[in-house]
């Protein structure tokens, strides 16, 4: 039996499947097609919005794709495109109250504005075995004081610090405190990019009482999400279906008002009708959220109709703001394509009866 | 913390416990913060304030930390 599911609908109860048997064209083409072929003909991208002006988010239509793929590309974007992060710290001094280990954790987790194609991999073939080098290895420098007597501190107060409020002089410590300190020909390299430093200059990092300081060297290196999460690109990457809402019959007059005030994301208009009265449309299925509410007195299932396209994905990016998050679906297939390579590669070798381990260096 | 990378000081265990040429420690005073130098036999108390709460001061060796 040929056909697939192309639909979601959602009901009172549960959601159920809507299956569609196969047109002509369909049949020929499972018969005569590979999956690849099949999904380079329904394959389509439209890019939404950037994000409403915001260029660390995209929201794009992935349609004609099996979820698995929209799947597979969101679990790589959240683990394993690669990102540079503070790995190691060298703590010279922290009279502060923040314990050394919580201090290296939280100077882990600042995002840095580096790109990740600019560095090795630690330990990557070519390079030199673990050893830290200016091309898979960058360093900051965080030297912070708060002197014990306020006629010491310096007048306009040293960049990424300030007093917290009060007449305690407690210090912020901000992010925007590290000091990018360049190795061999790192200025060169990285003068395009205006430099290295953290992605937000105002992440807390510390709070100095009087007479504490906070004296440290970190070094960073290039890694991915799956490995920690300080190294992921994405503060979330998603998807979600399309919703298709529908109006059965026409709902007008009182009714229309009613549906219209019903939901709560305001899916639905009203439609003047000039002397005949008012009718209500469909205005803005995409913000729908299935919550039924509209469907969810008796009666209302009949005049409308919930649903999902089973097949068209409404993908977000919210990058972090390392790469714009256009690069990060780039680099995302470009993992995936490597994902496949590797497939095939096992399975030829497979197949022609080579040891596959022997096989590959 | 097993780690062996975490919160391991770089360099010699024993070279700071005597940070004196004459012998002796110097620790902090747990009320009102003074140095304090402790010989062997010395009475463990703040010649300041006489509390007896000392503090170990913080190594000034470098200290090598995983962002983890």
């Amino acid at each position: 039996m040929l056909g697939r599911v192309t639909k979601y609908r959602v009901k009172n109860d549960a959601p159920s499947e809507v299956f569609e048997a196969a047109s002509e064209q369909e049949r020929k083409d499972r018969l005569l097609l590979s999956y690849a072929e099949r999904v380079e003909k329904t394959l389509d991208v439209k890019a939404v919005q950037s994000g409403g002006g915001h260029t660390n988010e995209l929201v794009f239509d992935l349609v004609g794709v099996d979820a698995s793929i929209a799947n597979a590309l969101r679990r790589i974007l959240l683990a394993e495109v690669a990102t540079v992060a503070i790995e190691h710290v060298y703590m010279f001094m922290n009279s502060s109250i923040i314990h050394d280990e919580i201090l290296a954790h939280r100077l882990g987790l600042i995002p840095i504005m580096a790109n990740p194609r600019m560095f090795e991999f630690v330990g990557e073939e070519g390079g030199e075995q673990d050893e830290p080098t200016e091309f898979n290895t960058c360093v900051f420098k965080l030297e912070v004081k708060n002197p014990a007597d306020p006629a010491d501190m310096p007048d306009p107060m040293p960049t990424g610090t300030s007093y917290a409020a009060g007449p305690r002089r407690t210090m912020n410590v901000f992010s925007g405190a590290m000091e990018w300190c360049p190795h061999g020909d790192q200025v060169e390299r990285f003068e395009g990019e205006g430099g290295l430093r953290p992605v937000h200059d105002d992440i807390l990092i510390a709070k100095l009482r009087p007479g504490q300081e906070i004296v440290a060297e970190m070094h960073c290196r290039k890694g991915i999400g799956k490995d920690h999460a300080k190294f992921s690109p994405v503060a979330t990457a998603s998807y979600r279906l399309l919703p298709v809402v529908t109006l059965k019959e026409e709902v007008e007059g009182q009714e229309a008002e009613e549906l219209v005030a019903k939901c709560p994301l305001n899916v639905f208009d009203i439609e003047d009708l000039g002397g005949a009265g008012k009718r209500a449309k469909v205005a803005r299925p995409r913000d729908c959220t299935m919550c039924r509410e509209c469907i969810r007195e008796p009666g209302w299932s009949d005049k409308v109709s919930l649903s999902r396209v089973a097949d068209h994905f409404i993908f977000g990016i919210e990058s972090v703001g390392m790469l714009p998050p256009k690069e990060l679906l780039k680099d995302s297939i470009q993992v995936l394509r490597q994902k496949c390579d590797s497939m095939i590669a096992e399975v030829e070798a497979f197949e022609s009866g080579v040891d596959f381990d022997e096989a590959m260096p | 913390m097993a780690d062996p990378v975490n919160g391991a000081a770089v360099g010699d265990e024993m070279e700071e416990e005597q940070d004196n040429p004459t012998g002796g420690v110097t620790y902090l005073c747990g009320d009102c913060g003074s140095d304090n130098l402790i010989k062997a036999k010395d009475p463990i108390q703040c010649r300041q304030c006489g509390y007896r709460i000392m503090y170990k001061k913080r190594t000034k060796r470098l200290i090598q930390f995983e962002a983890r």
